[in-house]
């Protein structure tokens, strides 16, 4: 009997040989974003193309310039570029945790209210819907202001801002796995007589990890973004988004440096984006086609 | 035979919203341990009666009871066990998580679950195996996992809706034996629907022979074949004999048999 052939090659397992793959395949996709951006500077450069935007070194700096800038003091005697945005990238990267935590539980708690009652769901998801439409900027402000004069502290209002990105999608997407056990999955627990809250822990819960990881990885690069960009209006000077307004002021003598933190908040979104990963490689252990 | 039903139905019709009448005045009493099979085409309602009898669904008029309780008790009382033509395993589970499911459900300590789950997985030969995802086993290994799900509390009835109706010819027939071999070592009752008229005569104590549009019972047929059955019962003229009379009473009600039902046998 149990000589009957188990399929290996569906075991969701990365291999060595796979991971390698992957890495190679990271490194030639940043190759060939580094040709394409020096490619058409040269050409632009060469034949002088003025639109969209005029290609010259202040809008299109040298990728190599950028680096090097990171590795320059900003001012004399001071130390490397690298090190303050380091110390910028740690307070964006506070402000963002707390955040992607605030929205992932607000979204997942949302989702299960909403779970429970079709009323609800009718009720409810247009205005969540809606107020995705708001533009964060225009929220932001009016977040630390009326946040601050109940006390709290600016980079937690801040941390606000980035959940009211990060709820959104962990909130549609959890509601889909909730809700997406098949008639014979809830047949069988009915069959058990399960009562609601079995149904949820046992079958409709578990069921929902997949999606819910898959609006994490949405939501943990735009906790970053609504980190940055709920810094601008509380005029935080402590994090990245502070540093682009500052540098984005200096654009015209340096532009290398507001491009080289556009590359650390890239890296910082890519960064939780890959902890997410990781943490999903752990906790799922799913048939790979289920698997969203 | 004074003794209770294991399952009594009484007058039992379907009407779905349609206004497809899919169960119409169905009588059937199941006698306790007993072994007994629905047959008959697609859309004769044989499914739709297993998942009344299951309290799955509602009938539109009769009386389901099982063990002298209406269906709905029954089914609070976890009275039965029920193996779906999918496996119907949850991907995040071990096979010894899926097994242990009802378990859970039922709050058994988590000693007395292991020790049963142990059980259940020698019983269906999967030991080794407990680990396992569902993914990573065949669909036959995948009904096994079911019906030791189904079993694990000790259900006295099992309700099988065309189990091993997906699975290939011979991982069906090896099957079939097992099944026997765990209904006469469980002494429960088993209810079971089947496309094959082989497999209803090879399995049952009696046959209910379906008919539809809409679904009634046309005929019950006694299998006096002797247990236990092997392999060698497939090829006593006896058997023949049964499956001849299964095919003929399917046939014999006219309307429309669909012909994999009369290759089936064969």
């Amino acid at each position: 009997m149990a000589s009957i052939a188990v399929d290996h090659t569906t075991t969701p397992r990365i291999g060595a040989l796979h991971g390698l793959r992957r890495v190679g395949l990271v490194v030639a996709g940043i190759a060939v974003f580094w040709a394409l951006w020096e490619g058409y500077r040269w050409f632009g450069e060469t034949v002088g193309i003025t639109w969209p935007f005029t290609v010259d070194a202040t809008n299109m700096p040298h990728i190599h310039d950028m680096l090097h800038a990171l590795t320059e003091p900003l001012q004399p005697g001071g130390p490397p570029l690298i090190q303050l945005e380091w110390h910028w990238a740690l307070f964006t990267a506070k402000e963002a945790f707390l955040g992607f935590v605030i929205g992932g539980l607000v979204g997942f708690g949302l989702a299960v209210l909403l779970a429970h009652s079709v009323l609800l769901r009718r009720g409810l998801v247009p205005y969540i819907v809606v107020s995705q439409t708001v533009p964060i900027l225009a929220v932001a402000p009016m977040v630390v202001v009326g946040l601050g004069t109940k006390g709290v502290t600016p980079w937690v209002s801040v941390s606000v801002i980035a959940a009211y990105l990060t709820f959104f999608p962990v909130a549609m997407n959890t509601l889909r796995g909730l809700l997406s056990p098949k008639p014979r999955d809830l047949e069988l627990m009915r069959s058990y007589a399960a009562d609601r809250r079995s149904m949820l822990w046992k079958l409709r819960m578990p069921a929902s990890l997949p999606f819910v990881f898959s609006a994490l990885k949405i939501s943990a690069t735009a906790s970053v973004i609504g980190a940055i960009i709920g810094e601008t209006p509380a005029s935080i000077q402590d994090g990245l988004g502070g540093a682009i307004v500052n540098f984005n002021q200096y654009y015209a003598t340096g532009p290398e440096r507001l491009w080289a933190t556009n590359i650390i908040c890239a890296a910082l979104g890519f960064a939780f984006f890959g902890a997410v990963v990781v943490v999903e490689h752990f906790v799922l252990r799913r048939a790979p086609e289920h698997l969203v | 035979m004074n003794e209770r039903p294991a399952v009594s139905i009484q007058g039992v019709s379907k009407h779905f919203k349609a206004g497809v009448t899919a169960l119409s005045g169905i009588d059937l009493d199941v006698r306790p341990q007993e072994f007994i099979s629905l047959i008959g085409p697609s859309g004769c309602g044989k499914s739709t009666l297993l998942r009344i009898i299951g309290d799955l669904i509602d009938p539109s008029e009769g009386v389901v009871e099982v063990n002298g309780k209406p269906a709905s008790q029954a089914r609070r009382d976890h009275d039965y066990g029920i193996v779906f033509q999918e496996a119907v395993l949850y991907d995040w589970r071990t096979v010894s998580k899926n097994i242990a499911l009802p378990l859970e459900l039922l709050r058994w300590g988590r000693e007395k679950r292991t020790q049963r789950v142990n059980e259940m997985l020698r019983l269906v030969e999967l030991e080794g195996f407990e680990d396992r995802r569902p993914w990573e086993l065949s669909g036959g290994m995948q009904q096994r996992v079911a019906i030791a799900r189904a079993l694990s509390f000790d259900p006295s009835l099992l309700l099988m809706d065309e189990p091993f109706g997906a699975l290939d010819e011979m991982t069906r027939e090896r099957l079939n034996m097992e099944l026997l071999r765990i209904w006469e070592a469980s002494g429960s009752t088993i209810v079971f629907v089947t496309h094959s008229i082989a497999e209803a005569v090879f399995l049952s104590t009696r046959v209910v022979v379906m008919s539809p549009r809409p679904g009634q019972i046309a005929d019950l047929v006694d299998i006096d074949l002797p247990y236990p059955r092997t392999a060698e019962t497939r090829e006593e003229p006896r058997f023949f004999e049964l499956v001849t009379g299964v095919r003929e009473r399917l046939a014999g009600r006219g309307a429309q048999v669909e012909p994999e039902l009369l290759e089936d046998a064969t």
